[in-house]
């Protein structure tokens, strides 16, 4: 995709032109109106210390609430993508199973999160299933424990151990949410392999799984990756929606700032520069994976 | 050894529907040992259809069909032991794109007859060289022409070393300078005395190899019979137009 973009001739023409001198006088008119007409007085100075801050005893560096906001989101991105990941594959699978059970399973599970809106299902997930959920899975007994071990991977995953069961429960609204969509690029990852392809496996005496595995999935991966490395994006950007439930990620903190100083601008643009620094860093690494892998098939 | 042994392949009432539509009506068919049978007929009239039964790529939904002694039921041990006695060659290649030809040749001696990496290579070279590209062996199926796939194909299906061998239709892809070095291979696995069944309209082909000419048409077999008779004195109205269209140019 990249390599044929690279390989046209970049050439300017009078629309070009005209689209950039729009753009710039938008741009223009937009910090007129808010330095005239709002008379916004900009203070960046004010809202950087949320960021992280010298403590004056110490004289040490010390995190503040937009970091810290920062840092729960990537957790949630990180963790998310494994869990989603995981939940796409398995349903994907079940999607296309003979077993009519199972695609019953699959597609009810599909359909019920792609037909309600992302607010709609984290709250009944929230307030219904996870107050249920949680305890059930001994999720605050996990985070009390005695254990060194299991103290050391609840602050790990979570940061906060007083905080971890509702991280749990933002994870697995996230991880349900996003599991949904990668479980359809899974299903169509799989079907877009042609037909001929399991007949050839099938007529060599192979099993189902074997033709599966040593077949269509190497063949499946490479057409999955680019609409899944998206997904994984999507993902990092919804995961501001749990913010609504209370996990301190980063819109969470982003609103707590804005409202406690009323630099509203500043904080959301800062806000906005930090997930589009880790969204941006993720493309570029999905592309060159994407690219790695295209190299190597050859 | 008696002329009248059990047939190697037997169909009884086969009829096979998809949806309304009935592909198949009745076909009774018996191959022997070391038989070749060359299927013909128009489009739609069941030759793949049946062929593909055979290896249960179709379910058939009625009737009996028996290959090597074994019945094609439910029962998915038999339809593995079945394929794996069974090799089949089709219209369209359907290598895998993703492994090189010898990882194509491998993968199913390896997986389903449990060979070792270096017996698979041994019997792989082995057959690649009788069709005659072992140089192509690291090469990937892209990069070979229709001819050489199709070789590799025909390669990959006797490395499970099957006793009888199913061709759909597998020149019909083919440049027409291609398709004599895919005949010419097949050809040469009729004379080992391998049993096939052989879907296609290469009528020269058919009175080179064929014991059994066999006419299709509307999900019926018209006519059976060898090709002396086939060619000179068909019986049924219907093989005599198909013979005369596809004679004639």
């Amino acid at each position: 995709m990249t390599a044929g973009r690279r390989n046209k001739k970049t050439r300017w023409s009078w629309i070009d032109l005209l689209v950039i001198a729009a753009v710039i006088a938008f741009v223009v008119f937009v910090v007129v109106r808010v330095e005239t007409v709002l008379r916004y007085t900009w203070n960046w100075g004010h809202v950087m210390p949320f960021l992280a801050y010298v403590d004056e005893d110490t004289g040490r560096w010390v995190t503040n609430l937009l970091l810290e906001g920062l840092i729960l989101t990537m957790r949630l991105a990180v963790i998310g993508i494994v869990i989603s990941a995981l939940i796409g594959v398995v349903m994907g699978l079940c999607r296309i199973s003979n077993n009519l059970f199972l695609r019953m399973v699959a597609r009810t599970y599909v359909e019920l999160v792609r037909n309600t809106p992302p607010l709609v299902f984290i709250f009944i997930f929230y307030f219904f299933l996870s107050s249920q959920l949680m305890p059930l899975l001994g999720v605050d007994d996990l985070a009390r424990s005695d254990s060194e071990f299991v103290q050391w991977m609840v602050r790990m995953v979570a940061g906060d151990p007083s905080l971890f069961s509702n991280f749990v429960a933002g994870l697995i609204c996230l991880s349900l949410f996003e599991g949904a969509y990668i479980t359809e690029i899974v299903r169509a990852g799989i079907q877009s392999i042609p037909r001929g392809q399991w007949e050839a496996g099938k007529s060599m005496g192979l099993s189902g799984f074997d033709v599966m595995r040593n077949v269509i999935l190497p063949q499946a991966v490479s057409r999955i990756m680019p609409p899944l490395a998206n997904q994984f994006i999507i993902l990092i950007k919804d995961s501001s929606i749990v913010s609504l439930i209370s996990i301190q990620e980063l819109t969470f903190m982003a609103v707590e700032v804005g409202v406690s100083t009323s630099r509203v601008f500043e904080v959301w643009i800062l806000t906005a520069v930090m997930y589009f620094v880790i969204c941006y860093a993720c493309v570029i690494v999905f592309n060159w994976l994407e690219r790695r892998a295209e190299r190597s098939k050859r | 050894m008696t002329e009248n042994q059990d047939p190697i392949i037997r169909l009884t009432d086969v009829s096979k529907f998809f949806g309304e539509f009935q592909a198949l009506k009745s076909v009774n068919m018996e191959v022997q040992l070391g038989e070749r049978v060359v299927v013909c007929g128009p489009s739609g009239s069941g030759k793949s259809t049946m062929i593909r039964c055979i290896n249960r790529l179709e379910e058939h939904d009625a009737g009996r069909i028996v290959v090597d002694g074994k019945e094609l039921t439910e029962d998915m041990g038999n339809i593995l032991a079945v394929r794996r006695e069974v090799g089949m060659v089709f219209q369209q290649f359907n290598l895998f794109p993703h492994l090189t030809v010898l990882r194509n040749l491998t993968l199913a001696p390896m997986r389903a007859r449990k060979l070792s990496l270096k017996e698979a290579e041994e019997v792989a070279m082995q057959y690649l060289e009788r069709v005659q590209i072992p140089d192509q062996a690291n090469k990937y199926p892209s990069q070979l022409s229709g001819g050489q796939q199709q070789r590799v194909a025909i390669a990959r299906s006797l490395c499970m070393k099957p006793r009888i061998m199913l061709f759909d239709e597998p020149t019909s892809a083919l440049d027409p300078e291609m398709i004599k070095e895919v005949l010419d291979v097949m050809i040469e696995l009729a004379r080992e005395g391998m049993t096939m069944i052989v879907v296609t309209h290469e009528m020269g082909f058919a009175k080179t190899v064929a014991d059994t000419m066999v006419f299709m048409d509307h999900g019926e077999i018209v006519e059976s019979a060898p090709p002396s008779d086939f060619f000179t004195a068909p019986e049924s109205e219907r093989t005599q137009l198909f013979l005369s269209q596809i004679l004639s140019h």
